[in-house]
């Protein structure tokens, strides 16, 4: 088989594979150290959160998105085009409830769980919290809080991953006491 | 009818975002600091995540590339790590593999800029901490699980220099089947 000579490859990308068992041994530790599925939870929903707040400067300064006009906008930039750049694929958007406030992501594959098989007595596991996270810290950033669960997981026996955000509210950013 | 198999494409087909591994990779770092005491702690922290990653690694890229074909030779096997694996993994090779003078159970895989180094600065009260001692990890779980027991520390030494350290029985081993 010839070889293509040494193809340098995108410097913005590395190995799937790293990354996926990377992931993999973090949780594995999280779960050593403490002493329930909740705890683990908590601990990447904060980890996440940590990586989703620097994310969003990463993806402002590339994606050349502009502003969103409304959470439908917001809902489409996110699978379309960050899961895109930062995951390599891109979820499907659906579920709208009828005030438009909240959408489920529906994940068919998901690379962080690629290899993993949940042993038992870890049902309440959620093992890709970190998305969650990283999604509520990224969208914080632009001023908006939101709700972000998982509702349905390949991992649990689910036919398809689904994560839902639901829109709380705009946030302001808060003016110094003394300026108006 | 022939099929052309892409051979590179296959290696490269899965891949991440470089922000998001590096991001996950700062998170994971900051969560060991918070757990240990000292810089020698925190090193071997990273090293056995590392081998978590290394021992599952074995199988999805080392395996895959040589057809399931077992490296027996010591030297063969630590050039296929030279090159192969570390562009699988690194995205490139690494900068250079030597033997020590003195010691033939000991070895040198030197890299100016580890991957998992790129985003690091290392803070003047954490001494000497190299970050790819995770990276360390990974090569001593990769040879350990491959029949090639040894020990890899990392060291800043021309950029990073991982030390690997074989078992006295690797190399007797060797000389064994080089006279055959």
């Amino acid at each position: 088989m010839s070889r293509q000579g040494n193809r340098a490859g995108d410097p913005r990308k590395v190995n799937g594979e790293l990354f996926t068992l990377t992931y993999g041994a973090l949780v594995a530790q999280l779960i050593k150290d403490y002493e329930n599925d909740e705890q683990v939870n908590k601990q990447l929903d904060k980890m996440g959160y940590n990586m989703g707040v620097r994310l969003i400067e990463d993806f402002l300064a590339r994606a050349n998105t502009g502003k969103c006009n409304d959470f439908r906008e917001t809902a489409d930039v996110i699978a379309k085009v960050a899961f895109k750049m930062y995951l390599g694929l891109t979820p499907v958007v659906s579920n709208w409830s009828t005030a438009g406030d909240e959408f489920s992501l529906l994940l068919e594959s998901n690379p962080l769980t690629e290899f993993v098989e949940l042993p038992p007595g870890h049902s309440n596991l959620n093992y890709s919290n970190l998305l969650c996270g990283a999604l509520r810290g990224a969208l914080e950033m632009v001023q908006m809080d939101v709700d972000v669960r998982f509702v349905q997981d390949i991992l649990k026996g689910d036919n398809i991953t689904e994560i839902r955000l639901k829109f709380i509210k705009r946030l302001e950013d808060a003016v110094p006491v003394g300026e108006d | 009818m022939s099929i052309k198999i892409d051979h590179e494409q296959l290696l490269f087909h899965f891949q991440v975002n470089i922000a998001t591994f590096a991001l996950l990779f700062s998170e994971i770092v900051q969560y060991c600091q918070n757990r240990v005491h000292t810089v020698p702690e925190l090193q071997n922290k990273l090293s056995e995540l590392g081998q978590s990653v290394g021992s599952h690694m074995l199988d999805v890229i080392f395996l895959r590339e040589k057809g399931y074909k077992r490296e027996v030779k010591l030297l063969n096997m630590l050039i296929f790590i030279k090159s192969s694996f570390w562009k699988i993994v690194f995205g490139k090779e690494a900068d250079k593999l030597e033997q020590a003078n003195d010691d033939d159970r000991t070895y040198y895989i030197i890299e100016k800029e580890p991957l998992v180094n790129k985003f690091i600065s290392v803070p003047k009260d954490k001494g000497s901490l190299n970050c790819a001692a995770f990276t360390a990890g990974i090569l001593e779980a990769v040879l350990n699980g491959a029949n090639f027991p040894a020990k890899v520390t990392v060291h800043w030494h021309k950029g990073t220099t991982f030390m690997i350290k074989f078992d006295e029985s690797v190399i007797a081993r060797d000389k064994m089947v080089d006279s055959r």
